[in-house]
């Protein structure tokens, strides 16, 4: 027989018997669908976080006031408790370490802000110049903190987008004096980042000078100081020089967690991966049961159609042919159900990203490329028990029905 | 042609065996016109479907375009049945959901000729069955007589040596019984060797050698004229 006319004698099948195809195309879509669905979700889950992170900058060292045995995965080193201060000074200290090209410190606190009649509570970041460079961040117009040095407190801010709407709506922002807290700080300049960091909207962002930020909330502790390394090879020697100045200046005591991005990225992203592989799993074994379904559903058409097997034998069929056009039928079906399944399951997910933008729930490649696999294979194996059967009929008896 | 020599062909019913063909010694020449009678369970369609290749004896040899039959292989009968053998079956066997062209076709497909070489053979199938206007009529749309020459366009559309119809007029009234049988010996006058099962005696005459046929053997084998 020829490939044309295999493929269209057992599409015929396929359409003559409607209601056993439409059931197997169900079971089979479904299962497929699930498969990309669930992976999508944990994969736009990893990705989030793996955003979250990255929005920190690459070759990122972090340092928190407070010690956490389990170096970057504590939470109460996220929250940032406090044994002994984090000051400008422990930063300036690191400055001179060939390895590290640029220091942020930080500083961060919340104040009502208000210009003319209008007042809101934002949160506040005291920072350098550099921090722009070091965050990645841009402007959207005037310029971002300047170059001075740290301990100057001038006051000039630079604000979030969504800061700069709601205060000056549809007036210049830029060069207007606003009032955070008791003190006037003129605006020069507005961020056009989007996104979040450390779970801090960029948008509704006040950054001023670092030495005015420790005025305003009185304190001379930092929140954080964020170190770039010159690469990610020298992250280890600026975690080790890091650690090494802070605890000669605080008295011999490592009373701060030095962490890298990396470090947290990895672990939440060994959990998110293994997360999305066991689901996929547990999605792929109601492939399996789909396999199933698909092989009684077979077994049932081969008895129903007994009398037509019988026939393409006297017709001059052999054993094989047989095999082969069964097993092209429930080919067919698997990549029908595949291709029903791709529709469900990307429709689905793009579904989610549209419900929860956040979350980029795409269906990762090895999920597609294996619950096709899967699909096929278990399509292949559960058909081979009713197509050897069918194979193997008695063409006399089955000619009679039975 | 077709050679039959101590065949035997046992079946297993319980412990019980039924000795369906019992030592049945056979010649058919080219071209020859046979029917084949005998009471209901006498061994006919058992010794057509053996002769069809459907079904395999317990012992004895059977050769067919001198060829021996008995020491082929699956794929090797597949192949012979499909090129020497039509079936034309009291049941039809049309596939319900392939029009009359198609299942008069599918043969060919089997045998994996290309679609150019077999419309114009359908084509001529139809017309000389005279079923052009039903070409794409599927079985439920057909009449049993039409149905049957459906079958029988099926049966010779590879250009068979033998044909061979167990009780092709069971399911039809007279007037379309006879309609086939015409079509059946206008096929053998141009060479088809034919072999009819019938109940009918009036049929058992028209043929040019009669066989009967009693509990597995050949009772008689006579030239009737
Ligand atoms: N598959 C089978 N299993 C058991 N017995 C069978 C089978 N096929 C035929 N027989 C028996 O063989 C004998 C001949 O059957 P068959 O050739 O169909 O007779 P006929 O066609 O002349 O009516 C009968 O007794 C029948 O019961
Ligand atoms: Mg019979």
């Amino acid at each position: 027989m020829i490939t044309s006319d295999i493929l269209g004698y057992s599409w015929l099948s396929l359409k003559g018997y409607k209601s056993r195809t439409l059931l197997m195309l169900l079971a089979m879509s479904i299962s497929v669908a699930s498969v990309l669905l669930l992976t999508a979700l944990g994969e736009g889950a990893r990705r989030y976080v793996n955003g979250e992170f990255a929005s920190l900058g690459t070759n990122l060292v972090i340092v928190l006031p407070g010690r956490s045995e389990t170096a970057g995965m504590g939470l109460n080193t996220m929250m940032g408790v406090t044994p002994r201060d984090l000051t400008l000074e422990d930063a300036r200290a690191l400055q001179r370490h060939s390895a590290i090209t640029r220091i942020a410190p930080l500083n961060v606190g919340a104040a009502e802000a208000s210009w003319q009649s209008r007042k809101r509570e934002v949160t506040i970041m005291g920072s350098t110049q550099e921090l722009l460079t070091l965050r990645h961040w841009k402007l959207a117009s005037g310029s971002f903190l300047p170059d001075t040095e740290w301990d100057r407190a001038t006051p000039v801010c630079v604000i979030g987008k969504k800061i700069r709407d709601e205060i000056f709506g549809a007036h210049s922002a830029l060069g207007q004096w606003i009032r955070l807290g008791q003190n006037r700080y003129r605006v020069i300049g507005v961020m056009a980042s989007e996104g979040r960091s450390i779970g801090i909207d960029v948008q509704e962002l006040v950054i001023i000078p670092v030495a005015s930020a420790q005025a305003l909330f009185n304190t001379p502790s930092l929140f954080r100081i964020l170190i770039e390394s010159k690469s990610r090879e020298a992250m280890q020697k600026v975690i080790e020089f890091t650690e090494n100045t802070i605890k000669q200046r605080h008295h011999g005591e490592l009373d701060v967690t030095v962490i890298t991005q990396d470090a947290v990225l990895k672990t939440f992203d060994n959990i998110l991966s293994a997360l999305t592989y066991g689901v996929g799993g547990i999605a792929a074994i109601s492939l399996a049961v789909a396999g199933i379904l698909i092989m009684n559903v077979m077994l049932v058409a081969v008895s129903q159609r007994t009398a037509e097997i019988g026939l393409l034998k006297a017709l001059g069929a052999s054993r094989q042919k047989i095999l082969v056009l069964i097993l092209t039928e429930a080919m067919q079906l698997s990549l029908l159900g595949v291709f029903f399944g791709f529709i469900l399951g990307l429709g689905g997910s793009w579904g989610i990203r549209s419900a929860l933008p956040e979350l980029q729930a795409y269906p990762p490649l090895w999920a597609i490329l294996a619950s096709f696999g899967v699909a096929m294979l278990t399509g292949l194996l559960f058909s081979l028990l009713p197509a050897t059967k069918a194979s193997k009929l008695d063409p006399v008896r089955a000619l009679q029905g039975h | 042609m077709i050679k039959l020599e101590h065949i035997h062909r046992d079946f297993q019913v319980g412990d019980q065996t039924v000795h369906a063909l019992d030592d049945i010694n056979l010649e058919i020449t080219q071209g020859e016109y046979l029917s084949v009678m005998g009471p209901s369970g006498s061994g006919k369609s058992t010794l057509l479907n053996l002769i069809g290749m459907l079904d395999h004896a317990t012992s004895g040899s059977y050769s067919l375009a001198d060829q021996n039959i008995t020491e082929m292989d699956e794929q090797q009968e597949a192949q012979i049945r499909n090129k020497y053998i039509g079936f034309v079956f009291q049941a039809f066997h049309l596939i319900p959901r392939l029009s009359a062209a198609e299942n008069i076709e599918l043969p060919l497909v089997l045998a994996g000729i290309a679609p150019s070489v077999r419309q114009p053979k359908v084509e001529q199938a139809l017309q000389a069955m005279n079923l052009v206007d039903r070409a794409h009529h599927k079985p439920d749309q057909l009449s049993g007589g039409q149905r049957q020459r459906v079958a029988i366009a099926r049966a010779t559309i590879t250009e068979p040596s033998v044909l061979l119809a167990d009780e092709p007029t069971g399911n039809l009234d007279q007037k379309s019984g006879e309609d086939v049988i015409d079509t059946l010996e206008s096929l053998n006058k141009k060479g088809i060797t034919l072999i009819i099962v019938t109940h009918d005696h009036h049929l058992g005459k028209r043929s040019a050698r009669a066989i009967k046929m009693l509990d597995g053997r050949i009772e008689s084998d006579q030239a009737n004229g």
